[in-house]
């Protein structure tokens, strides 16, 4: 099942918006205007290409803090992301209540997380087990950086889905840093997909850098977990082109010509010369999404700016869901 | 030297014993260790061996008889010898050795009473605190059954259980004797149930807008002195009207020939007048309340109470005003109003007044409760004089009348003394004799 | 009205809730074919089939995480932690996701789903199958914190736990499971409300709260004092988190004593939220100094019999206390 020409300019334009988005996020972060922001810059690719090979508003996801082009491609608008980051009452993950990037749809079937990592992980096998229970043919993709497979919690998850053959996507997106600290120091493995057979399950690494090529793979597993044939562990390989946050100074512990580097990989690039060289996009067409990305961030960013912020004592709630029907 | 035989403390807790039966007589020899009595406490029953060998020679706890331990039971020594009647140091010879140690423990409280003013009380708890407040309860007054004495909340809610069991005693009402008074001060009949149902957190004026008027030193004589009249003297208000017609007439012609003395004739000579008659008549109501008794005034020294400009009044006396006439007290009244207002009284000059007149009449009052002027037993208080319509043989007349008055102290005069004193008054009043043109 | 035990009645509760309710399964180590290592949920595996009633993994974080997953789904899981001493793993499950989710998400996703665990000392079980773990617990808004000392209650706040739409902590005094006998419903479905605590035995000298197994304790302490003229009122608290403060000091405004009895550590435990609240609001009824009878402040119960009496509070012990604070 290969995508459309129309499909795939739609994943290159929420790539593209994704990436303005988030370098705003970092000039207005500069500016003083917000107090946090965590890139997803490098990993649009990866995001785009896996959120596309799920049915919007059927299936599940539930990801991690770098996800912004992945809630893009779900349905999330600039201006809601803006929201979070100006702490606007309006912003839907948390009423403001979190940090901006932890994530929550519940219009898109996306699930809340919070910052400990691999928190997420087994919530994600929960959710595939009720599908399961369910006869459903509904899947859960969930998402990690590739530092949080160290935690057991993704092991208990990944174990857990394997044993009851649930319908859930492992996606690890290897940045190749967890904040400061590398790979090698993560694993002694060669990365988390190797992980994968020791639990019993298919383990697949990917260019995390190619949108199209990540779409297909994950689409594999998708397809033979609505099957019933069981979870995956996808590792798509990608490299933090930013610093870990806004708080964070990357000079520290990497070289600036690794950045460079690697900066020729940059996935935006990529799948402008793909659709270039495939003839379907130009140049002409490319400064026009250019320009309406600019624009659409821009009334973004004044949406946001001119939404209210919550009252103080608005914090006092919800602490608890009231009783529902127990039918 | 004779020895003693003691109760012995036989056991951790327990601090006495019965002797429950003697062995020997008074008189018998006994040697050391034979048994001479048995005794019973709450923990063990045993016999108690002599301490030494000899004659017992007397006994001085009976068989039956509970008593602390340490108490002296009887005497062994030889025949004849004489007992101590003071015990000495020799008591301290018999104790175990370890008495003292465990006297130096029990001795030290288990909870220390907090130093401060509630010393003597004990530990107050809060609740016991806000009881005591709640229920205006003199904690002083009720026995501490806690640890250490305290007084517990157990003991304040007995106390007060008490107290109402007192009050409402559950008797038929027609069967609560009366004692015979329908004047009883309102403030007797109710003080305890308004100060019941006043709530202890009552709004203080302090919470309301306003300002604070600071009091005067006059102010504050004259808070202090109604206060305590009021709670000392159960006062009792009689009220009579006077037709004021025998009086006008004769002021209409009398105040001529005064003015030419310079003099001022108002109504008040007249009522310290009709007074003096009323106290001639009922020498009870010129008394004052003492412990030891009524005590009845020779003098008959009459205040009068002066409204002052700056607020406040001040009760000049006339002393003995029976040996003034009516142009007499007129002059007096005059001087001593001028001078009050002035504030050049001499302090002589309101004092030893043994009845009070006061007029609240000036701005329209018709009559009122006035309060007694300690420690008098008696003041009249005098209304407007306005024409009102009254039934004279029956037709009706227009009179200039006068309500009057009369609070007394009931601890000395009842109703009828007082009302017969009132009657003279406006006896007196009414029938005053024409003046001599 | 049957008479049954404690575990009966938490079994019973479980097996008609997942009767009711197709949402509801129940998931933990052993609860299968073995049907609970206690025996929880014996019959509820061939009632129900192996999709219901769920063999876990050798994992506490396990348990709760899939269980937290399964009710943002829409289940509603029953998880058990085969000892309440084995439930840290989950903690960071219980505290960072559980609790806070429906408030992170401003109300978008709720936890349906209740943690049994048997908890307490007394059965010889040493450091790792005695302790009392409520603490760590009621401190988080959130959660709900429900301890029954009952077969009635245990059956009626299960239910009520399951039918909650919040996490429910849900731990049961396992030396009671079948020393504490009680008469339960035939065939009626009630519930017990969780929030409310209980004024299970009247009295005026003084209050004690304690709940499980120390609220039993505490009944029998009442009755020995009680020939001795001490007339203790016994405030079983039932659910810790939320606090029903108002019961507390009704109890206490009639009473102006309080003993507060728990097995768990002295330090920190929940006693001292219980004696706060009375401080803070009851101050004003007090005629004696709050007092606390607790667990020892040792790291877990002992193991060797003699020691696990030592740590361990009793009828005997609670009676001490009461006489002690009768006293004052």
């Amino acid at each position: 099942m290969s995508l459309s020409n129309e499909k795939k300019k739609e994943m290159f334009w929420i790539m593209l918006l994704s990436r303005r988005l988030d370098e705003r996020a970092w000039v207005l972060h500069r500016q003083g205007k917000i107090a946090f922001h965590i890139s997803g810059i490098g990993q649009e690719a990866a995001q785009v290409g896996a959120a596309s090979a799920i049915t919007k508003g059927k299936d599940w996801l539930v990801p991690y803090y770098r996800d912004l082009a992945m809630m893009i491609a779900m349905g999330m608008t600039p201006a809601e992301f803006l929201m979070s980051l100006f702490g606007k009452a309006a912003e839907p993950t948390s009423g403001a209540r979190q940090m901006p990037s932890h994530f929550s749809l519940k219009r898109a079937n996306i699930v809340s997380h919070s910052a400990p990592v691999a928190t997420q992980s087994p919530h994600a096998a929960g959710i595939a087990l009720g599908i399961k229970m369910d006869k459903s043919d509904q899947v859960v993709l969930t998402t990690i950086g590739e530092g949080a497979t160290s935690q057991g919690e993704w092991y208990e998850a990944v174990n857990f889905a394997a044993v009851h053959t649930l319908p859930v996507v492992f996606l690890v997106e290897n940045n190749q840093y967890a904040i400061s600290v590398p790979q090698k120091l993560q694993m002694a493995v060669s990365g988390a997909a190797e992980k994968a057979c020791g639990l019993g399950l298919e383990g697949i690494k990917v260019d995390g850098t190619q949108v199209f090529k990540v779409h297909q793979t994950v689409l594999d597993a998708v397809v033979k977990a609505r099957q019933g044939e069981g979870p995956t562990v996808i590792e798509a390989e990608m490299y933090r082109l930013t610093p870990h946050s806004s708080d964070d100074d990357d000079r520290s512990y990497r070289t600036r010509e690794e950045v460079e580097r690697h900066k020729k990989k940059d996935p935006i690039i990529l799948a402008k010369n793909h659709l270039l060289s495939e003839g379907l996009l130009s140049e002409e067409e490319y400064q026009t999404l250019e320009e309406k990305a600019k624009s659409q961030v821009d009334d973004a960013v004044k949406a946001a700016q001119q939404a209210p912020f919550p009252k103080g004592e608005t914090a006092a709630s919800p602490v608890y869901a009231q009783e529902v029907n127990h039918g | 030297m004779p020895v003693k035989v003691i109760m012995p403390k036989l056991g951790e807790s327990v601090v006495e014993g019965t002797v429950t039966a003697w062995l020997k007589k008074e008189g018998q020899v006994i040697e050391e260790y034979e048994a001479l009595l048995e005794v019973n406490t709450d923990k063990v029953d045993t016999e108690v061996p002599s301490p030494a060998s000899g004659t017992l020679l007397k006994i001085l706890v009976p068989e039956g008889e509970t008593v602390e331990a340490g108490t002296i039971l009887a005497w062994i020594g030889s025949p004849g010898e004489a007992i101590p009647d003071d015990d000495g140091d020799s008591q301290h010879d018999h104790e175990p050795h370890e008495r003292p140690d465990s006297e130096s423990i029990t001795d030290e409280p288990l909870i220390k009473r907090p130093a401060g003013r509630d010393e003597d009380l004990g530990y107050i708890s809060p609740v016991v605190a806000r009881l005591a407040r709640e229920k205006n309860i003199d904690l002083a007054k009720i026995k501490g059954t806690g640890m250490d004495g305290r007084i517990t909340k157990k003991d304040i809610l007995n106390h007060i259980k008490e107290q109402k069991g007192q009050a409402e005693v559950d008797v038929p009402i027609w069967e609560t004797p009366a004692d015979g008074d329908l004047f009883r001060p309102t403030e007797m009949v109710f003080a305890k149930s308004l100060a019941e149902s006043t709530p202890a957190t009552a709004a203080k004026p302090e919470a309301l807008p306003g300002e604070t008027l600071a009091l005067t030193p006059i102010r504050k004589r004259i808070a202090a002195h109604m206060v305590e009249s009021k709670q000392s003297a159960p006062h009792v208000t009689t009220v009579m009207e006077a037709d004021m017609g025998a009086v006008s007439s004769h002021r209409q012609v009398a105040q001529a020939k005064a003015g030419q003395q310079e003099i001022h004739l108002t109504f008040t000579p007249y009522f310290l007048s009709a007074i003096i008659s009323g106290l001639k008549a009922v020498p009870l109501a010129n008394s004052s309340w003492t412990n030891e008794g009524i005590r009845l005034h020779k003098q008959i020294n009459l205040g009068m109470a002066v409204a002052l400009p700056s607020g406040g009044l001040i009760v000049p006396v006339i002393k003995n005003a029976d040996e003034r006439s009516l142009t007499g007290l007129a002059r007096q009244v005059n001087d001593f109003a001028l001078r009050a207002r002035a504030g050049k009284l001499q302090p002589d000059e309101v004092q030893g007044g043994t009845f009070t007149l006061t007029n609240h009449g000036t701005k329209g009052s018709l009559f009122a409760t006035p309060v007694i002027n300690q420690p008098q037993s008696g003041i009249l208080g005098t209304g407007i004089i306005q024409k009102r319509p009254v039934v004279i043989n029956d037709a009706i007349a227009i009179r200039p009348m006068v309500y009057l008055s009369y609070t007394f102290d009931h601890r000395v005069l009842d109703g009828a003394s007082a009302d017969a004193f009132l009657a003279q008054v406006v006896h007196t009043l009414e029938n005053w004799p024409a003046a001599i043109e | 009205m049957a008479e049954i035990t404690l575990v009966e009645a938490v079994r019973q509760a479980m097996d008609e809730e997942l009767g009711r309710d197709k949402k509801v399964f129940v998931i933990g180590e052993d609860v299968g074919v073995r049907g609970g290592v206690f025996r929880a949920t014996v019959g509820l595996f061939e009632k129900y089939g192996d999709e219901r009633v769920i063999d876990s993994p050798l994992a506490e974080l396990t348990i709760v995480g899939v269980g937290i997953g399964a009710a943002l789904y829409g289940k509603r899981p029953i998880c058990e932690i085969q000892f309440a001493d084995f439930i840290y793993p989950a903690f960071n499950q219980i505290i960072s996701e559980a609790a806070k989710m429906f408030y992170r998400s401003n109300g978008d996703w709720s936890v349906p789903m209740v943690i049994r665990a048997p908890y307490g000392g007394g059965i010889g079980g040493g450091l790792y199958h005695s302790q009392s773990v409520e603490a760590f617990f009621t401190h988080v808004p959130g959660l709900k914190v429900v301890i029954p000392s009952n077969p009635y209650d245990a059956k009626g706040l299960l239910k009520s736990a399951v039918r909650d739409p919040n996490p429910v902590l849900f731990f049961e005094p396992k030396k009671g499971y079948r020393l504490i006998k009680g008469e339960v419903p035939d065939d009626e479905d009630y519930t017990v409300p969780i929030g409310p605590a209980k004024i299970t035995r009247a009295g005026q000298d003084m209050s004690v709260f304690a709940y499980g197994m120390m609220h039993h304790y505490a009944l029998q302490a009442a009755e020995t004092v009680a020939k001795e003229g001490i007339d203790v009122e016994i405030v079983d608290l039932r659910t810790l988190y939320p606090v029903d403060r108002e019961t507390i000091l009704k109890s206490v405004r009639k009473t102006s004593k309080a003993l507060i009895v728990h097995e768990d550590n002295l330090t920190g435990g929940y006693g001292a939220e219980v004696a706060a609240t009375i401080a803070e609001w009851g101050f004003m009824d007090l005629d004696a100094p709050i007092r606390r009878l607790a667990g020892p402040d040792v790291p877990a119960v002992p193991f060797s019999h003699p020691m696990q009496g030592w740590f361990m509070v009793d009828a005997d012990k609670i009676a001490n206390a009461i006489r002690d604070l009768a006293s004052f």
